[in-house]
């Protein structure tokens, strides 16, 4: 019976969280945050559930209250979304494990209001997943959104400036996307996603179709951080608190693409998304040269967490020339990189809010081999995602992009695939730097640094979730076959 | 006896042997007993894979998918016995050599350097019995990553240089190597190596598969070190003498090498890479490089130095042998990895002697010391001598093959090739033993041979290297397992 009511009841958590969280707050603001890990790590219970229960049983739509779409409001949960909401979930559930110190270091007495801003946050991206209903989903996503500017603007001196320009072009995008909403519905009468997708088949060379296709993926686009509507991101991941980075950089825009994934091939399908303009290879092609600025601006930061930042932007490049593609591998491989990413991501700027929380700062020239000695598990974990990220086997990242690179052989797009292979390539000299400083001595200094360094680890709260999250990305990489064949069973075409 | 899971125990054995070396990090003398262990256990393993191997047979053993439909398969075929043998043989002696070598010059960071080496063992292992292209890669990158340590670590700023280089030509190989995979999964739907290749039913546009060989050909020719994208090995001579010895003489050059064979007879095959006409280019590319390689080590005053670029030019013989498409050139190509292996350790152990004893690098310096140094000195003199193929020293036979090869496919220029290589040769090493044998040295009063740790591991391989000369077929029937192997890839595996 329970399985039924899943998808309300993963959004009835964060509410529900959001509101026991000021209530007990109030009294003990400790409270807040072991409330938050309650409520995120049930959502995550949910939602594996759920994932499994679609496995069994196939997708399911969920109407609140029993009424139908139109009239309703419906929550649908298939592969799609299913698999999104996962991941969203579960690696939220560790960054707010991990978050404890950095909290009380980084904004002590502001646990309470943080705490509940990141419950209603998550209950912006679980619902703009969910959601089967186009005006819906702009709701969720400007709750989620106005939330995450709370976040953003909790951190360095910088930080309400950098959520202030988020805010001005997040809501810049929220608008287009609205605007594209409202044309769709002025022509189809609809705004279900489900009934709309069955009628766009007649209205494909409809001009107001096209418009709004154009106004919806831009203003996604914005929020998915892809070139060149990026800008926001970078000084927004580094100026936030390290707990809001570690909480936002991994999933935030990984929704915006959910969304991306939804209209192109779930709602307009490919052929018509390309009937008056090749729009999806313009995508990829943004994408493309996304994945190569990411990692070339990402090599010229000081900054671990900027340097985090130009890395996601790339990273989202990946996914997204992945959907670019609309064939099975190259969709496959998105989806893999969206579990990837997400757990590489989050791993990494959780190390950097460690870095943060011992060192006093994350900046990579102020590196050094003594780290090693300190921060042997830290360390342990950075190499282990750092090398994911390159992309080597048998960690998690080669995979997705073993498969991206069938896709883009499959288009025979031989252009996407060298920028796939540069992009590795461009990760190796910003990871690799960083474990030069970290494990070797400096020859100019010409002694070790390292021999009089003591192990100072960080807490086992903080270890514990980094290193999950670091294992996590050996076991998906051996476990990618069973994730993979999911995937390719949820592709729509 | 079911021997299933021996190739999966033989690679398995030294990533075990990590955890209770990084442990006994404290205590040296257990710690080495952990490497010499694994050493043995590794090598009795793969033995018990050799009279199968010698009947023609293989071990297979799927593991579980990588990805849909291509598993994580080992296979220990013929070949992969073959090379296996080698590296885990070698290993052995390399960590006697190794134990004399950090203590006697006092390096830093051991537990690292044998840890280290461990993990690049078993990753040579994995590449020896990788039954598909993609255990094939993850074992190839297992083994750049596991080498890096070892390339800079004396962590000087050379030696970091030199591992920037190494990693930036070894990786780009790597997704080169990817390309390539990902490609012939698109053509073929497989990534099995077979005996004969994966194209013999298929009609492909000759560009494609130009694309493919060219991808195929960067990626193992890094490792390989064929010109032009030899240079990561030189520099990476300032890894510490015993990592020189057995992985840039044996395991990660012989890896490059491997993978060629296993690429072009097993991938491509024999058939195809003629039809299209590739193995003309690797018949330049080798012959070039084995020439190429010659010259450049006469110019080399620093001994690891002219010793990399010999090896350079021997790891073409190899190649040529595989390029040149006959039965005996293939079973000389071979037979020259188990030959150069043995006689080019030996000759890498010797310079490591000679560093740790009298801290002398470049050959200028080398006057007179056979008399100190009598048993390196004449280790080094049998190893250079069969590097120059005389016989019956090991590397005779496998040129001997070579060349019958290049007779047996009509070809001249490889022969001419192979010829003026060996005078090369022996124009290079023998001006190193008239300075050792001939000339008056300064400063050697006082200095003796080397620690045994060193010079037994210099003796017993210099020993191995006239024995396989004079007998072949000793112990692991290297003459028969090359000759049964080269027969499969022209027949078809039939």
């Amino acid at each position: 019976m329970i399985e039924s009511h899943l998808p309300a009841y993963i959004a009835l958590t964060f509410v529900l969280f959001s509101v026991l969280i000021p209530a007990f707050g109030v009294w003990k603001s400790e409270l807040s945050q072991p409330l938050a890990v309650i409520g995120s790590g049930i959502a995550a219970t949910f939602s594996i559930f759920g994932f499994l229960n679609y496995l069994n049983d196939g997708a399911l739509r969920y109407y609140f209250g029993g009424w139908e779409p139109p009239v309703g409001i419906e929550f649908v949960y298939d592969g799609l979304s299913g698999f999104f909401v996962m991941v969203i979930n579960v690696v939220a559930f560790f960054v707010l494990i991990h978050s404890h110190h950095i909290a009380k270091r980084e904004f002590p007495g502001k646990e309470m209001p943080y705490y509940a801003m990141t419950m209603l946050m998550l209950l912006g991206f679980n619902g703009m997943v969910l959601t089967g209903d186009l005006f819906n989903l702009y709701v969720f996503l400007e709750i989620s959104s106005l939330s995450a500017y709370a976040l953003i603007a909790i951190g360095d001196k910088p930080a309400p400036f950098a959520a202030f320009r988020y805010l001005i072009i997040g809501t810049a995008g929220g608008t287009l996307y609205l605007l594209g909403v409202g044309f769709l519905y002025t022509v189809t009468g609809t705004l279900n996603i489900i009934d709309m997708a069955a009628m766009l088949p007649e209205l494909f060379d409809n001009n107001a179709v096209f418009t709004a296709l154009i106004l919806m993926i831009v203003g996604i686009g914005v929020k998915a951080a892809l070139f060149p509507m990026h800008g926001w991101l970078p000084d927004a991941y580094t100026y936030a608190s390290s707990s809001s980075s570690a909480l936002i950089a991994p999933i935030g825009t990984k929704v915006a693409a959910y969304i991306l994934f939804r209209i192109i091939l779930w709602l307009f399908g490919v052929d018509i998304a390309d009937a008056v303009a090749p729009l999806t290879t313009i995508v990829g092609i943004l994408a493309a040269i996304g994945i190569l600025y990411g990692s070339i601006m990402a090599i010229a930061q000081k900054e671990m967490k900027r340097m985090l930042a130009y890395s996601s932007v790339s990273q989202i490049g990946y996914i997204i020339m992945g959907l670019s593609l609309a064939n099975p591998w190259g969709f496959a491989g998105a989806l893999l990189h969206v579990l990837n990413h997400a757990v590489m991501k989050a791993c990494l700027f959780m190390i950097s809010g460690q870095m943060r929380l011992k060192e006093g700062h994350s900046d990579i020239t102020k590196f050094d081999d003594s780290y090693r000695k300190k921060y042997p598990w830290t360390m342990a974990a950075f190499t282990i995602a750092a090398l994911s990220m390159v992309g080597l086997p048998p960690l998690a990242g080669f995979f997705s992009k073993w498969y991206l690179v069938l896709g883009t052989i499959d288009n025979s797009n031989w252009i996407f695939l060298a920028v796939i292979l540069i992009s590795s390539l461009l990760n190796a000299v910003y990871f690799f730097r960083i474990l030069e400083k970290v494990y070797l001595m400096n020859p100019s200094k010409g002694q070790k640094v390292s021999a009089d360094a003591e192990q100072n680890e960080s807490p086992l709260s903080m270890m514990l979730p980094t290193g999950i999250l670091a294992v996590g990305l050996i076991v998906i990489g051996f476990a990618n076959a069973v994730v993979v064949t999911i995937l390719l069973g949820i592709y729509p075409l | 006896m079911s021997l299933t899971y021996v190739p999966l125990l033989a690679i398995l054995v030294s990533l075990f042997a990590v955890i209770p070396i990084l442990l006994s990090s404290k205590k040296p003398n257990l710690r080495e007993f952990w490497t010499i262990l694994a050493a043995v256990i590794k090598f009795g393993l793969i033995l018990l894979l050799l009279p199968g191997a010698i009947e023609g047979k293989s071990v297979e053993l799927h593991l579980m998918d990588l990805a849909p439909g291509i598993p994580l398969a080992l296979k220990a075929d013929p070949l992969g016995v073959f090379f296996a043998i080698i590296a885990s043989g070698l290993w052995i002696f390399t960590s006697f050599y190794s134990i004399g070598y950090v203590r006697g010059s006092g390096e830093h960071k051991q537990t690292r350097y044998f840890a280290s080496f461990a993990v690049c063992l078993s990753a040579t292992i994995g590449i020896a019995f990788s039954a598909n292209l993609i255990t094939f890669v993850l074992f190839y990158e297992m083994l750049t990553i596991a080498t890096y340590p070892l390339v800079i670590h004396n962590e000087k700023q050379e030696a970091i240089n030199a591992g920037r280089k190494y990693l930036a030509f070894t990786l780009t190989a790597g997704l080169l190597l990817v390309a390539a995979s990902a490609l012939v999964y698109h053509y073929t739907g497989s990534l099995d190596f077979t005996p004969g290749g994966l194209f013999t039913d298929l009609e492909l546009p000759h560009t494609a598969m130009l694309v493919m060989f060219i991808l195929f050909l960067g990626a193992v020719g890094v490792k390989a070190g064929i010109m032009p994208i030899h240079s990561w090995l030189p520099a990476a001579m300032a890894a510490p003498t015993p990592v020189s010895a057995l992985l840039h003489a044996v395991a990660v050059v012989k890896s490059g090498v491997f993978a060629v064979i296993r690429v072009m007879g097993y991938v491509f095959g024999v058939d195809v890479l003629g039809d299209y006409g590739l193995n003309d280019i690797l018949i330049v590319l080798a012959g070039s490089t084995i020439i190429l390689a010659s010259l450049i080590a006469f110019a080399q005053d620093n001994l690891k130095r002219r010793l990399a670029y010999s090896t350079i030019g021997h790891l073409s013989y190899i190649v040529l042998g595989v390029a040149l498409l006959t039965p005996m050139g293939m079973q000389g190509g071979i037979m020259h990895i188990a030959a150069h292996a043995t006689m080019k350790i030996t000759l890498f152990f010797c310079a490591g002697a000679i560093y740790v004893n009298l801290h002398r690098t470049e050959i200028s310096n080398l006057n007179g010391i056979a008399k100190v140094m009598p048993w390196t000195m004449g280790a080094f003199t049998i190893g250079s001598l069969g590097l120059a193929g005389v016989p019956p020293i090991n590397g005779f036979f496998s040129k001997w093959y070579l060349a019958m090869g290049s007779l047996e496919g009509d070809m001249l220029i490889p022969l001419i090739v192979l010829v003026v290589s060996g005078l090369l040769n022996i124009g290079y090493f023998y001006p190193i033993i008239q300075r050792a044998y001939f000339r008056k040295g300064e400063g050697l009063e006082g200095y003796g041979e080397a620690s045994p740790f060193m010079v037994v591991p210099i003796v017993c391989t210099a020993a191995l290297s006239i024995l396989f000369g004079l007998f072949p077929n000793l112990f692991f029937s290297f003459f028969d397992l090359a000759g049964s192997i080269a027969e499969t890839l022209f027949t078809g595996g039939n």
